[in-house]
């Protein structure tokens, strides 16, 4: 889950990590009243899931109050990467004297949460990564014993070469450490990690991404959530327990796992077709399921075809097959759909769908063209 | 022969029980019915653990204990299947490790990847191999089965498979199978970011089997467990190996189903994967019916 920069700040600011002051405003006279009770110079920065911010024209600097009012008026509901912005933070401009990067991340190759810090900040770290590698040291941290203060001040003199500021850094990068931990963090990133003119240390900018798996045990994250920062089809189908993403094609995809959804979409584009979506209706089986996906899917005006694609293993696919009859005697589909299914009572599905006068194919590369055909009006495959 | 499982197979199976009037109760019920499909495929089924129900019956044949450590004194169990809810997975895992399990299979999908990193270095300290967690398990056709791989769709032969998935694993070996290619052990490791086994773990134990004649892989994006792999195949493997990548048309940025299934930056793509197969002269099997003729030709 992706939570909001002034979020995660509120997260540091409780683990004692040095951020600026901010509010957030939906309106701009909200944004205009918070520049005039700071009474200096502010940034009014986009609160949205997407990276690019400030190349996107989402955050800007405002001198006067009136600035911050006509700031906020042009970012709040801009677009950034298809997303809306529903909301900014205003936070007073400090002077910086130099910018640095601290950041912690589960690796995936040492198994374990890794750190990583450079004094080229400001900057992507896979930018820097990719230009200046000798600029970053990592530290794997031995989940046994977390991160340790030697570790920390080794991170915190590569940073800086000043003893006082290698130990501020080494201090954060602790803090950093249990704010990481404390909210079940996949990612946790202070970029810039900014040197004042007043030779004070600030987290400029503060970016999580909590793991999705945590939040069953971590209600207090789990309320974080910002449901008007999300895209609507994909809200509905995490309410209904559906892992659903939007894309940009015509033929509409339901399956079980999400490896065959994906192995799914590929063949969709092999055979000349684009998939209008990945939906995983996931391993259990539950005829709702199928209904909310088939009202998910059919809201996107672009899809001209929809393909089921179910291996029953978990998954009992005459339970697929009475969701498909209860949704479409709910709502009638205007689009041809194409389904296949094979597995656990593949032949009372069959016969379920036959009763009511649905045809059900046991390939999935023959149902996979015939959906593409149907898509393209004949045109494709 | 086969890898990891055989008839000494010894199982036990943590989470055998329903637990009262609780959404944990109606998960694990669910998955009993996983564990009778076990018994009727012939895995021997030594044990159940859920602490609490020790001394019951488990369809009237296996004894229920409340501690891996009993049922192992008991029963002699040196295989696990966890089907515990996520957020007593771990401490299960580790339960099973330190109580003298040798193979420990994790079926629950959504165990908090923090987690993982305290598990991953405890089970190697006990010098236990876990597979999983959030996989379908494994199973050895016609002798062996610990997970929910379905045993109707396997017959028994000389091709491993490996796999990040579940169903996309069924589809392939269900398109072998009807090809009249049999498998020698099929492994599903998990579509997590950090999982207990790898695919070079699998070709290493395939590569020393001397009942499998190749093997079929199948990756998807994220990480670079597949390069990895790749690199493993050129340099140690003398059994040909045909690769599959899902996610060829998934967008940057965005967690596909799987938690480990995103690309992160420009790393993980599809596309670096398959380079990387077919610069170590793996098949690229581009559809998952490519898998036939592929391997036919290899065999």
């Amino acid at each position: 889950m992706n939570i909001h920069e002034y979020q995660a700040k509120d997260i540091f600011r409780r683990y004692g990590i040095p951020v600026p002051p901010g509010d957030v405003a939906t309106t701009p006279d909200e944004a205009e009243r918070i520049a005039r009770a700071y009474g200096t110079g502010v940034v009014v920065k986009a609160q949205v899931h997407a990276g690019g911010r400030g190349k996107a024209g989402g955050v800007k600097l405002a001198k006067t109050p009136a600035d911050a009012r006509a700031a906020a008026q042009q970012i709040i509901g801009m677009q950034i990467k298809g997303l809306t912005v529903p909301k900014v933070l205003v936070t007073p401009a400090a002077d910086i004297a130099s910018e640095a990067y601290a950041g912690v991340i589960v690796d995936r190759g040492s198994k374990r949460a890794v750190f990583m810090v450079s004094p080229a900040g400001g900057i992507e770290i896979e930018e820097v990564a990719a230009t200046m590698p000798d600029k970053i040291m990592r530290l794997a941290v031995d989940p046994r014993y977390g991160l340790l203060p030697f570790e920390a001040t080794r991170l915190g003199f590569f940073l800086y070469k000043n003893a006082r500021l290698a130990r501020d850094a080494s201090k954060i990068l602790r803090q950093l450490w249990q704010a990481f931990t404390g909210s079940g963090g996949s990612l946790a990133e202070i970029n810039p990690l900014a040197v004042t003119t007043g030779g004070d240390l600030l987290a400029l900018d503060a970016k999580m991404v909590i793991d999705d798996n945590e939040l069953d045990r971590r209600p207090d994250i789990a309320a974080l959530r910002d449901e008007t920062a999300e895209n609507p089809s994909e809200l509905a189908a995490r309410r209904a327990n559906l892992t659903f993403i939007k894309l940009d094609g015509n033929v509409g995809c339901v399956v079980n796992g999400a490896g065959l959804a994906m192995a799914t979409m590929d063949l969709v584009k092999y055979y000349g077709g684009e998939p209008a979506n990945f939906l995983d209706i996931g391993g259990s089986s539950n005829p709702e399921k199928v209904i909310n996906a088939l009202k998910i899917i059919t809201r996107d005006p672009n899809v001209k075809a929809i393909l089921f694609n179910i291996f029953g293993g978990i998954t009992r696919t005459d339970d697929v097959a009475n969701g498909i009859v209860a949704a479409t005697r709910d709502a009638p589909l205007n689009v041809p759909m194409v389904i296949r299914l094979t597995g656990t009572n593949e032949e009372i599905a069959v016969q379920i769908l036959q009763e009511h006068g649905f045809s059900a194919m046991t390939d999935m590369d023959e149902a996979v063209q015939k959906a593409v055909r149907l898509a393209t009006g004949g045109k494709a495959a | 022969m086969s890898i990891f499982i055989d008839r000494n197979t010894k199982l036990v199976v943590q989470g055998i029980t329903g637990r009262d009037g609780s959404f944990h109760a109606k998960q694990m019920l669910e998955y009993g019915f996983h564990a009778k499909q076990m018994l009727e495929y012939g895995t021997c089924v030594v044990a159940g653990v859920t602490p609490g129900k020790g001394g019951q019956t488990f369809e009237n044949s296996v004894p229920v204990f409340d501690t891996v450590a009993d049922a192992v004194a008991a029963t002699g169990a040196n295989t696990s299947v966890i089907y515990v809810p996520p957020p007593f997975a771990a401490d299960a895992m580790m339960e099973a490790a330190d109580s003298g399990i040798s193979l420990i299979v994790c079926i629950t999908e959504g165990v908090p990847v923090l987690d993982m990193t305290r598990v991953y270095p405890y089970v190697q300290d006990r010098k236990a191999r876990l597979i999983g967690p959030n996989c379908p398990g494994l199973i050895t056709p016609g002798m062996s089965k610990v997970g929910i791989i379905p045993g109707r769709i396997c017959t028994p032969g000389h091709v491993g498979v490996v796999s990040r998935s579940g169903t996309l694993t069924y589809e392939v070996v269900y398109q072998l199978t009807r090809a009249g290619i049999g498998q020698s052990t099929c492994v599903g490791i998990g579509g997590d970011p950090i999982n207990g086994t790898s695919f070079i773990d699998c070709l290493q134990a395939f590569e020393a089997d001397p009942d499998t004649r190749a093997v079929a892989m199948m990756g998807e994006i994220g990480g670079t467990d597949e390069q990895q792999a790749a690199e493993f195949v050129r340099a140690h493997m003398s059994k040909p190996v045909v690769g599959f990548i899902a996610g060829q048309t998934a967008p940057p940025g965005r967690r596909m189903g799987h938690a480990g299934a995103i690309i992160s930056g420009s790393a993980g793509t599809a596309a670096e994967k398959l380079e990387a197969f077919k610069s170590a002269g793996m098949g690229v099997a581009q559809r998952p019916v490519d898998f036939v003729p592929l391997l036919k030709e290899r065999l």
